[in-house]
């Protein structure tokens, strides 16, 4: 049962995926994102980790997909009749495709992920408390949200100096 | 029957490889940039299922900070790409070769 859902769920995810690369249009690909962040979102779910399974949704299916569309529409970049990859791109870009699948395929089938029984080791559910998040996150990695504090202040900067017009100003640019 | 740690990591992969195809082959900034947010998130799959199949919770406080970091990544760099089409009125990538002149 869980391999059958396992299986289902990374189906469409990967469809969805492929449906990012593969569409004309700039609005259906940003669409398919969505889909493929739920899919992956289902996948968090099947490893109990539920709280980044909903946070996933929230900021990205939510936040961040629905900025691409913002984004989308103020530029009314949706694609239109041109063609959107060029012929030598695509080989060479399947080329490289064709290498990193080999690559790992390579890795996954030399065994070295199923040589120890990782079934067995696998203990209670640890990632679908709220509270240990919490734990972890105020004691072992309190210098990472602080630096991640700043970060996202000097992002809320950056964009606004980027999106402002100066006036008198155009040395800078 | 649950599916193993190479499932996981196969999915991720797989999914990190195709936002890499979409990268190299697209033209168009904005479908670019979702074929990055893809790979983050292939990363993060591969992250959480290593947390989970070694009964630890680092790998998902390091998705905490992919998150964040994605978010503000996002953020600037679509405002990066508004400011952008302000100058040159066009956001796709083959158009952009005034550095080759």
């Amino acid at each position: 049962m869980g391999i059958f859902l396992f299986n289902l769920i990374a189906f469409f995810t990967v469809a969805c995926a492929v449906g990012v690369v593969v569409n004309r249009n700039t609005v259906n690909a940003a669409l398919c994102l969505m889909l493929c962040l739920m899919g992956v979102a289902g996948v968090f779910v099947m490893l109990d980790a539920y709280l980044l399974a909903a946070l996933l949704v929230l900021v990205y299916a939510g936040a961040v997909v629905a900025l691409f569309l913002f984004i989308i529409m103020l530029l009314d970049a949706q694609g239109g009749t041109r063609a959107p990859f060029r012929m030598a791109t695509a080989v060479a870009s399947g080329i490289s495709l064709a290498l990193m699948l080999v690559g790992v395929a390579a890795l996954l089938a030399r065994g070295t992920f199923a040589a120890e029984p990782l079934e067995a080791a696998v203990g209670p559910p640890v990632g679908s408390v709220l509270k240990e998040y919490a734990q972890l996150l105020f004691t072992t990695y309190l210098l990472p949200v602080q630096v991640i504090g700043f970060l996202l202040l000097i992002a809320m900067l950056g964009v606004i100096v980027l999106s402002k017009r100066f006036e008198g100003m155009e040395d800078i640019r | 029957m649950t599916p193993g740690l190479e499932s996981y990591i196969g999915l991720s992969a797989l999914l990190f490889a195709i936002g890499f195809f979409g990268v190299l082959l697209r033209k168009n900034t904005l479908v670019i940039y979702m074929c990055l947010e893809l790979m983050l998130i292939a990363s993060t799959v591969a992250l959480v299922a290593f947390s989970r199949f070694n009964g630890t919770l680092d790998g998902g406080v390091f998705v905490f900070f992919i998150l964040t970091v994605a978010a503000a990544e996002v953020a600037v760099g679509l405002a990066i790409i508004v400011a952008l089409f302000r100058l040159r009125q066009t956001v796709e990538v083959d158009k952009l070769n005034h550095l080759r002149n």
